[in-house]
């Protein structure tokens, strides 16, 4: 941050005298003083147009009224408003009056009426009736831009905002503004819909009701509608959002105006993947019967059951696999039920390809570490280095902060990839090329120095050496680096201590001094708490399947996800004893003994660190529903097990993890791993964010909006291997295979992308691969 | 006509023509029109292919500007103008005769799919009031005779001369010469006596400047 | 005052459109002569000439180039506005056909004077032979090593490239063009930037209109005094008068500024025969409307402002009596109606309102009320839309207002084809009396 003092200038609007920074639009130095100006194109997050004019003031010396929107402030000026200016006041009725004549006024049934910016305006700005009297302009109604976007033409107002949006902050002009004149409308190109990964923020913004989405439409009325501000689950973005709830059910989600964050914008899967939590859920515990089938159970007989079957595994008998998708929270209480209660170091979070050289690099580099690089950091980089991380995908906001840094031009992006993708295309981001599992080499010419912010993504695990190499090479310039995970859990759970060896805030097991003081904040005996590290996730998925552990402790993932999906489910068969804390139910609590439903992010307050390490608390959203947090539940069993770790209620836990939150021990020291070289054709993959993920389940409109899975390969692998563009690739492995339609791109050689969990392109169940593995690639038959 | 290898090769070459090659999508969008009569989805996607556009920045280039269309076109375009000036002196009697003969409408094309008419803005002949347009060349000082007699001449495949410019030869054909791509038909006459009516003028009244200074 | 024929001076010669035609006549001399002579010392020159922007605003041309900044490392653009859609200008298609030369070496000119090396000579769409004359000659010019690079061994490259528009009259308003000519939707663009800092590519552009450029190689070789002979102190020189209507001769016709309407009208011959004068527009029908009491006014900015209206782009329409003024205003504002680009909402739907009154009026279903709401209409246009094209579309109907109201009253019961026939206004009709 520069501390270059911001020169001010003195302005008087409508007679009062202010101060305000050079450069500042007349419409938001009125705000300063309370006094608002009507505005239709008017986005403080877009570029002005001054197009609808409905923003005019009368500034003194200039012969026309001004669009206050576009006009920045000079010393001295002289602004008077509708409020004291007559040639204004008529300047914007005039205005009103104009783009009603044209607009249908069918408010009582809009999705926006109640909340709308034209019909507010309408009423505080304009004339009280209307003189028109021809015809309207009309429309076929409502066409759609995708299969979630609908657009009434006729209610639009042309202020450009949503096709303003699409361009400049999504970098997807997909929509545009058609025809001219009078006949101007938003649209899109015949077949080609605007499936864009933030197309619902054009909803958001849209000043009428012209943009509706499929999933909300004519669901409910703003008024209805109580509004709860929470934190997305879906990535580690960390967006703010508002959840907006009639009787109980969620209706929709919108983004939240957090200026440090997400800006006002979210990902369209943030704002309408919520089905998963409302339909198909677990509702009951259930527990394995004597007939070897699961029956419902009420609480006490639920929870009596899992604990005995947890407390035959007491003592290092147990394990504990977590997915990357818990609030801060619920993670803490399970890192405490495991050490403090199972009394085992057997846990994990990374229900995904994983590496011991990842966990090192995490315990030493992330765990505990709090706020450290930010989107502010990205936005005022000079050079921003993506390895093994596509934002679009796998972060959709950074990618946003990313695209507007580079649009100001002071910003440039490099990426270390195979390939050049629609993301980094968007972000013009410079190449350095490197087949998947070979980024250290490349890393060389990435030019990493001290003004350079350096992403990793969560595929470096499973590149060897690299994270090591990223650690040493920053360290070494002076740059900045960060680590982004997918999940909206990852870093909450790192802070947690989910990882073996792992305990809160970055302390280690083996450190006796901070055994001992954990123990004294959960209460326990410190001899409770393993003083060796135990296994990590496949560690634990070996040791099952040969029988070391009496009982497993599992929650909140699909098994699909896991590296090895057969080896996951198979450990988990073989164990005599599963208790499983699920949302919904899966492959897990298909198997396990005890199942104990447990709370989504809309039935519970909680906190989920974003990838900055930035604390996002949220609040319950569905007040009146009483299901258990994964924390109130462990409380529960662990007060089965006759261990009282407390009540494990929000408020408790921070307060105990506050007090955990500084630690200036001992920390684990950085990994240093060997590269390898991987010869031959390698695989190339990540998770598109909209995908088969289980979160995402119940919402076709959205799903209908993903891209097409595609197998990308350059030119000359294809040539290669006599593909081109349209055919089928056939990848495979010793395990299995998935065929693609082939898409010829500009990318690095000897290299097979395809998307981890799409449709036909599930690469851990059908390959058992993960991005950097070798793989074979073969022509097939007709598709 | 369909968009084939020397389309995208001349849209390739236009795009060579400009510091910025998205400054070439108006006459790209004239030729891919000169070839399919229209601006085609293909001719759309082609655009957007070879500038790296989406296919919808294209489609609100092409819907903004009036000569393009969006659906089938008749081999000649018949323009009459009606603005103010042209209407008055004549146009708006020109159009409603050249309308009913050929019982189409404004922007409508005629059933054999020989003609194409449309109502046309100010062509900036004002002076050659009422104007009519065949393929975009004049035809100053239409009358609706004059006009009738041209168009008979076209359905039977004959030439007609318009007056300040060539022998009319279908639309795609101007089209492609608005795309960049010259026909060398550069020397059909253009001066008449209009233009020079000043020039006149002043001959007569001896108002020439020495020729020492022009 | 009297007719100057300068740039039309060799139009009657078969091949004046081509280089040798044109070299003939000294062409291409003062170019030679520029690449000679310090670019700053030509803008000076052009400044000291005041010549005045001949596209209708007439902005001082040399100030304009003046505003382009110097030595800051970006590439400049000259941008030539044959665009010429206005309702009523014909003026520059007919130059462009009978002397496309001196356009070219105008653009060589300037283009070296702003250090450009690279031009743009944007025309509209609907005149292909136009488009050939000025391809042609620009091609002539390179073969005879007139542009391209090193041009006659003076070290100064320049291309020049003729791009044809597609309809469209918002595009001859001057950003808008630049964002057609960057391939995008003729919308005009917000200023500042103005385009002399940030036009063509965000980089500085000088755009002017055809016939200010043609000038530019006859002022080069004859000089500030030659050119300030003719004219007015605020507006020196000559201009390309194109007079079109209800007169005897219509054409082109080329004489000193200040040269009053009544010797214009008189070298047209004068109103069409038995027929009086009944109203006229002086410079394209963005401008108001003036009648027979504005006859003596001399064709200059500074006369025309202080008439309420504007030499806009010198192009007087001519009407007598047989024209229904109401008509005419009519048509006008459904060509504004066609032509508004969409951006903002005052010219988008003031038009679409406005025009679909006065189509109620002309057929005599008109309502008392709608004269009032017109005239409130426009004023909510005027002043309040983003380009000077809803200024011009709330201009007709007040100007005809002033002299004509009830012919607009009239509109409430008598269809405007049953108090004018129509067939009086036409060209075809016989001579009355
Ligand atoms: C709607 C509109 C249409 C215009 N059309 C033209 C045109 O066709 N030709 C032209 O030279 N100027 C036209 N202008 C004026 C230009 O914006 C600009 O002022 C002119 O090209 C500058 O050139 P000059 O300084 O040489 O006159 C138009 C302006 C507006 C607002
Ligand atoms: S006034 Fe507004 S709508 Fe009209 S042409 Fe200008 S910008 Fe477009
Ligand atoms: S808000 Fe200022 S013009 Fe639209």
């Amino acid at each position: 941050m520069t501390n270059t003092p911001v020169e001010l200038v003195n302005v008087t609007i409508d007679g009062v005298e202010m101060q305000v920074p050079k450069g500042t639009l007349v419409i938001r130095a009125a705000e300063q003083i309370g006094v608002q100006i009507p505005r239709f194109c008017d986005h403080p997050l877009l570029e002005p147009v001054a197009a609808c004019r409905a923003c005019l003031v009368e500034i003194e010396g200039q012969p026309k009224p001004q669009p206050s929107c576009a006009v920045t402030v000079t010393e001295g000026m002289k602004v008077r408003t509708q409020h004291s200016s007559v040639v204004a006041d008529e300047a914007q009725k005039g205005v009103m009056e104009f783009l009603l004549i044209n607009h249908p006024l069918d408010c009582p049934v809009c999705d926006k009426g109640g909340e709308c910016p034209l019909q507010n305006q309408a009423m505080s700005n304009g004339r009280s009736e209307s003189r028109f009297d021809g015809p309207k302009r009309e429309f076929e109604k409502p066409i759609n831009v995708s299969a979630q976007i609908l657009l009434d033409r006729e209610r639009c107002v042309s202020c450009a905002r949503c096709t303003r949006f699409a361009d400049q902050v999504a970098g997807d002009p997909m929509i545009a503004l058609l025809e001219r004149g009078a006949h101007q409308q938003v649209g899109i190109s015949d077949d080609d819909p605007f499936d864009s990964y933030y197309s619902g923020n054009t909803i958001q913004i849209c000043p009428v009701g012209a943009l509706t989405s499929a999933k909300y439409r004519f669901r409910s009325r703003p008024f209805d509608l109580v509004s709860v501000p929470t934190t997305c689950e879906h990535c580690a973005s960390g967006c703010s959002l508002r959840t907006d709830v009639r009787r109980g059910v969620v209706q929709r989600r919108l983004a939240w105006d957090d200026a440090q964050v997400n800006e006002e914008w979210n990902c369209d899967k943030g704002r309408f993947a919520f089905p998963y939590a409302q339909e198909g859920r677990l509702t009951t515990p259930l527990v394995r019967g004597e007939d070897g089938v699961l029956h419902a159970a009420s609480w006490p007989e639920a929870i009596a059951a899992a604990a005995a079957g947890l407390n035959k595994a007491r003592g290092g008998r147990a394990a504990v696999l977590a997915g990357g998708r818990h609030t801060a929270e619920d993670a803490y209480a399970l890192s405490k039920f495991a050490r403090g209660v199972l009394g085992t170091d057997d846990i994990d979070f990374r229900a995904r390809p994983h590496s011991a050289e990842e966990a090192t690099f995490l315990a030493a580099r992330v765990a505990g570490l709090g706020l450290g690089v930010t989107y502010a950091d990205l936005e005022a980089a000079a050079h921003v280095v993506l390895v093994a991380f596509e934002p679009e995908d796998e972060s959709p906001i950074v990618q946003l902060r990313l695209r507007k840094a580079v649009r100001r031009g002071r910003t440039h992006v490099t990426a270390v990839a195979s390939h050049v993708t629609e993301g980094l295309y968007k972000l013009n981001a410079s190449m350095i090329e490197a087949k998947p599992g070979a980024e250290v080499a490349a890393l060389a010419a990435a030019d990493i120095n001290d003004s350079t912010v350096v992403l990793v993504g969560e595929r470096a695990a499973t590149v060897p050496g690299l994270l090591s190499e990223l650690v040493r090479i920053t360290d070494q310039a002076g740059a900045k680096l960060a680590w982004i995970p997918r999940r909206a859990g990852e870093r909450a759970a790192i802070d947690a201590g989910l990882l073996p060896g792992l305990l809160p805030g970055g302390r280690l097991v083996t450190d006796e001094g901070a055994r001992h003081y954990v123990a004294s904040v959960w209460g326990v005996d410190a001899g409770l708490i393993p003083a060796t590290a135990g296994r990590d996730f496949s560690g634990i998925v070996g040791a099952a399947a040969a029988d070391a552990y009496e009982a497993l402790l599992v929650t909140g993932f699909d098994v699909d996800d896991t590296a090895h999906p057969d080896a996951t489910l198979a450990a988990l068969q073989r164990a005599p004893f599963v208790v499983a804390l699920e949302q919904r139910p899966t492959a897990v609590t298909a198997l396990a003994n005890v199942v104990l439903p447990v709370a989504t992010v809309t039935e519970k307050s909680g906190t989920f660190i974003n990838w900055e390490g930035r604390a996002r608390q949220f609040a319950q959203v569905l007040r009146e529903n009483n299901t258990l947090t994964d924390a109130r539940v462990l409380a529960m069993i662990a007060d089965a097990m006759d261990s009282l770790i407390g009540r494990q209620d929000v408020a408790q836990v921070r307060e105990e993890i506050a007090r955990l939150a500084n630690h200036n021990g001992p920390r684990a020291a950085a990994p240093a791993v060997e590269a390898t070289v991987v010869d031959g054709l390698t695989l190339g993959t990540w998770n598109q964010l909209l995908d088969h993920g289980t979160m995402q389940a119940g919402e076709p409109f959205l799903a209908a909006t993903a891209r097409e899975p595609l197998a990308r390969v350059s030119a000359e692998t294809a040539t290669a291997h006599g593909l081109s563009t349209g055919d089928t690739a056939v990848i495979s492995t010793t395990k299995g295979s998935i065929s693609l339609t082939v898409q010829v791109i500009d990318g690095v050689d000897n290299t097979v992308w395809i998307p981890t969990n799409s449709e036909g392109s599930h690469v851990r169940v059908a390959l058992g691969a993960a991005h950097g593995t070798p793989v074979t690639l073969s022509k097939g038959g007709a598709h | 006509m369909s968009l084939t290898e020397t389309t995208w090769d001349e849209a390739r070459e236009l795009a060579e023509r400009y510091p910025q090659s998205r400054s070439a999508l108006l006459p790209m969008l004239h030729l891919v029109q000169s070839v399919e009569g229209s601006v085609t989805s293909d001719g759309i996607a082609l655009c957007a292919d070879v500038l790296d556009l989406t296919t919808a920045e294209v489609a609100a280039v092409a819907t903004f500007y009036t000569m393009y269309k969006r659906h089938n076109t008749g081999k000649h375009h018949v323009g009459v103008c009606t603005n103010t000036l042209c209407g008055l002196l004549g146009g708006d009697a020109i159009w409603k005769a050249v309308s009913e003969d050929l019982g189409a409408g404004h922007d409508e094309t005629t059933a054999d799919g020989l003609f194409s008419l449309e109502r046309i803005e100010c062509q900036a002949a004002c002076t050659h009031a009422p104007v009519v347009t065949i393929d975009w060349e004049f035809f100053d000082d239409s009358t609706v005779e004059g006009v009738r007699a041209a168009l008979k001449k076209l359905k039977k495949g004959e030439d007609v001369q318009s007056t300040r410019g060539p022998v009319v030869r279908g639309i795609n054909a101007t089209e492609r010469q608005l795309a960049g791509f010259d026909d060398g038909e550069v020397h059909a006459s253009a001066i008449d006596d209009k233009m020079l009516a000043g020039l006149n003028a002043a001959k007569a009244l001896g108002q020439t400047l020495p020729k020492s200074e022009v | 005052m009297v007719l100057t024929p300068i740039l039309t001076a060799h139009w009657d010669e078969a091949d004046s459109y081509t280089l040798a035609g044109y070299k003939r006549h000294h062409g291409y001399v003062a170019f030679a002569k520029a690449l000679k002579t310090d670019p700053d010392a030509i803008i000076q020159t052009v400044k000291d000439t005041g010549l005045r922007g001949r596209g209708g605003a007439g902005f001082p041309t040399g100030m304009k180039w003046g505003f382009v900044p110097q030595n800051d490392g970006k590439p400049h653009y000259l941008v030539v506005n044959a665009d010429e859609s206005e309702p009523g200008a014909c003026k520059d298609i007919p130059l462009m056909l009978a002397n496309p030369h001196s356009l070219i070496e105008g653009v060589a000119i300037a283009s070296y004077a702003i250090r450009a090396n690279h031009a743009f000579i944007y025309i509209r769409g609907e005149v292909p032979h136009v488009i050939r004359r000025v391809r042609h000659a620009v091609d002539e010019a390179y073969r005879a090593g007139l542009l391209g690079e090193n041009i006659q061994g003076s070290g100064f490259d320049l291309d020049v490239v003729v791009h044809a528009g597609a309809g469209a009259y918002i595009c001859g308003e001057e950003t808008a063009l630049l964002d057609s000519l960057e391939g995008r939707r003729g919308q005009p663009r917000l200023k500042p930037p103005f385009p002399a800092v940030a036009g063509l590519y965000a980089s500085p552009t000088v755009i002017n209109n055809v016939e200010t450029i043609a000038n530019i190689p006859y002022i080069m070789r004859n000089g500030v005094d030659w050119f300030r002979q003719w004219g007015t102190e605020k507006s020196p020189g000559f201009k390309l008068f194109a007079v079109s209507g209800h007169v005897q001769r219509p054409g082109i016709y080329e004489a000193a500024l200040g040269t009053t309407f009544r010797e214009l009208l008189e070298h047209a011959g004068g109103i069409r025969k038995g027929r009086k004068l009944k109203f006229w527009v002086p410079g394209g029908s963005s401008v108001p409307m003036l009648t027979e009491e504005h006859l003596d006014l001399p064709m200059t900015y500074e006369d025309m402002a202080a008439a309420g209206t504007m030499l806009g782009t010198g192009t007087p329409m001519v009407f007598d009596e047989t024209t229904s003024v109401l008509k005419a205003v009519s048509r006008w504002l459904q060509f504004y109606k066609h032509e508004s680009c969409g951006k903002c909402t005052p010219c988008r739907e003031g038009t679409y309102w406005i025009s679909d009154l006065l189509k109620r009026l002309e057929k005599g279903e008109g309502k008392m009320e709608d004269l009032g709401t017109i005239e409130d209409l426009c004023r909510q246009i005027s002043g309040r839309s983003f380009c000077a094209l809803g200024d011009a579309a709330a201009t007709p109907f007040p100007a005809a207002m002033k002299f004509f109201r009830d012919e607009f009253e009239a509109g409430i019961s008598t269809p405007a084809d049953q108090a004018f026939n129509p067939l009086s206004s036409t060209v075809f009709v016989k001579a009355k009396g």
